[in-house]
């Protein structure tokens, strides 16, 4: 489904060229979930918009469904099936919760499906169909919000850039339970960038990133010596 | 029932988001003359003796009714005045949809000045709701100078909601609003879009003289091409009154946008706020709206609407 090589980013930063990615290569098979962790500043938010072409390689290729997406734009990798949730998702002046999820579902969702995606992230539909995605919502209803216009239609890979920053505990617990939810009953194929145990033991695979390399890839068996022999079991917590 | 040609349908169909109909309160003016009215038990609408425009008196009995009072010019180089005055009784309750728009096919500027002035009596509700259009494929200009004047008694509400939505060469918008009752209070929504060599001019005087009144002024443009805005809204509290006022902008391409909110306190119990920004369109929405699919043009007119929505 994903095959990803030779990724590199390697940005020019203060007229110094920094390896952020460096030469990652890796496979998402079709209804896996991928956890991808590793310790902050490692490359894991840079890779995740490497994929979803946000961020522009300077190397490499990303093959998706057979198809070569590397030069492809932003929205054209979402027509082709790929899902983004942002870690940090943007506000809108005037843009209501309904519309925007409306657009995230392809033009039209009915007030019932709206209704049971944000109840699905933990939110009184009642209360927030017609408030804006605007700066009276909190960072943790930003965020509920974006990983519901992300469920909001159906994807061939989704991709979450730590859905779980800024959500407290309760509505963590309804998260995971959505995740779940997705990865049993649908053929979509999920790569979450997390650090929560929760999550990675949900994961059919991990993969670790470690200054902008995978460090190693495989089940949790195989990968969790590696979590935990490195420096790198720093970066999971428990939640 | 008067026959509307299809230009002047199709103008009406731009302004008055309700659909016109030959029904209820009404007045349709074209091109300076009035070209149907209607009244109800509860709102009459009477013709002025002294000079063009009309005066609506609206009874306390009307409760919920809609007044529809647009105005078409198709007429290239007309030059129309009007001056319409709104009696509205205490405890009435009023929607008024007006609005003015331009078809102009012609080579000479088309202009209409719509002078409105309500008296809103003791515990009354007026929203009114203004939108301004224009277009044609002629070389004259569409020029719409609005003045509105609202005087507001006891316990009135009024919810003025305008918006320019495009087409219009050149406007200069005079609001002046005096909130003369205790416990008044004004929410005004003001959106504006310009584009090529556009300009606008919005100057509005909210005066607060009544003790715990209040003012919420949200205005909200978008500028593209080589157009320009200019806003000036000034709340002044002479009581104990809060106002706030925000004006947000999007400029695009050449544009130019000045915003120059004033508050003048004179009183000491006087809390009056003022907001303003100005900036591009942000990066970050439109990533996110791409992701969603969109191209960078859908993504951008997506953001457009919905902050001037």
């Amino acid at each position: 489904m994903l095959k990803v090589r030779d990724l590199v980013f390697r940005p020019i930063e203060d007229g110094v060229e920094k390896t952020i990615i460096d030469k990652v290569s890796f496979d998402v098979n079709d209804g896996e979930l991928l956890v991808i962790t590793g310790p902050n500043g490692g490359g894991k938010s840079t890779l995740a918009k490497i994929l979803m072409g946000i961020i522009k390689e300077d190397e490499g290729q990303i093959i998706f469904n057979d198809k070569d997406i590397t030069s492809l734009d932003i929205n054209e990798r979402a027509k082709e099936g790929i899902g983004f949730a942002f870690q940090q998702p943007p506000r809108f002046k005037g843009m209501t919760v309904k519309r925007l999820l409306t657009l995230a579902a392809g033009g039209s969702l009915s007030e019932i499906n709206c209704c049971d995606l944000l109840s699905s992230v933990g939110l009184c539909a009642r209360e927030y169909l017609d408030r804006e995605v605007d700066g009276t919502l909190s960072g943790g209803e930003m965020k509920r919000i974006e990983i519901a216009s992300v469920l909001a239609t159906g994807h061939k890979l989704c991709i979450f850039d730590e859905p779980e920053a800024g959500i407290d505990l309760w509505s963590f617990s309804m998260l995971v339970k959505q995740f779940e939810k997705l990865h049993k009953n649908s053929d979509q194929s999920i790569i979450i960038i997390s650090h929560q145990e929760r999550i990675i033991e949900m994961a059919d695979r991990i993969m670790v990133i470690k200054d902008g390399k995978v460090q190693g890839i495989g089940t949790k068996d195989e990968v969790y010596p590696v979590l935990v022999k490195g420096e790198t079991h720093a970066c999971m917590s428990e939640n | 029932m008067a026959n509307i040609d299809e230009t002047t349908q199709e103008v009406l169909n731009k302004i008055d988001e309700y659909g016109f109909k030959q029904e209820g309160a009404f007045n349709l003016r074209k091109d300076g003359t009035a070209l149907c009215h209607g009244d109800t038990e509860n709102i009459k609408i009477v013709k002025k003796e002294d000079k063009s425009g009309i005066d609506v008196y609206i009874s306390k009995n009307a409760q919920g009714e809609y007044v529809h009072i647009p105005v078409v010019i198709t007429s290239s180089g007309l030059n129309d005045e009007v001056y319409n005055d709104f009696h509205v009784e205490a405890g009435a309750n009023v929607t008024i949809v007006a609005g003015c728009g331009i078809h102009n096919s012609g080579c000479d500027d088309s202009r209409h000045d719509g002078i409105h002035a309500f008296y809103v009596g003791k515990g009354a509700t007026v929203r009114y709701e203004e939108k301004h259009y224009g277009e044609g494929p002629g070389t004259g200009k569409r020029i719409l100078n609005p003045v509105t004047k609202i005087f507001l008694e006891d316990d009135a509400v009024f919810i003025l909601d305008t918006a320019q939505i495009g087409g219009v060469d050149s406007t200069k918008r005079t609001t002046l609003v005096e909130l003369n009752g205790k416990n008044s209070k004004l929410n005004v929504t003001e959106r504006l879009l310009t584009h090529e060599d556009q300009v606008a001019e919005s100057n509005m005087d909210v005066v607060l003289n009544a003790e715990s009144s209040s003012a919420q002024i949200v205005s909200r443009s978008v500028a593209k091409g080589e157009s320009k805005q200019v806003f000036h809204p000034n709340a002044i509290g002479r009581a104990l009154c809060h106002a706030h006022i925000q004006c947000d902008s999007i400029i695009m391409d050449k544009a130019n946008v000045k915003s120059i909110p004033e508050i003048d306190a004179e009183h000491v119990d006087a809390a009056i706020i003022h907001e303003a920004a100005i900036g591009r369109i942000n990066d970050e929405q439109l990533l996110k709206l791409k992701t969603l699919g969109l191209n960078n043009e859908e993504a951008e007119n997506v953001i457009i609407q919905n902050f001037l929505n």
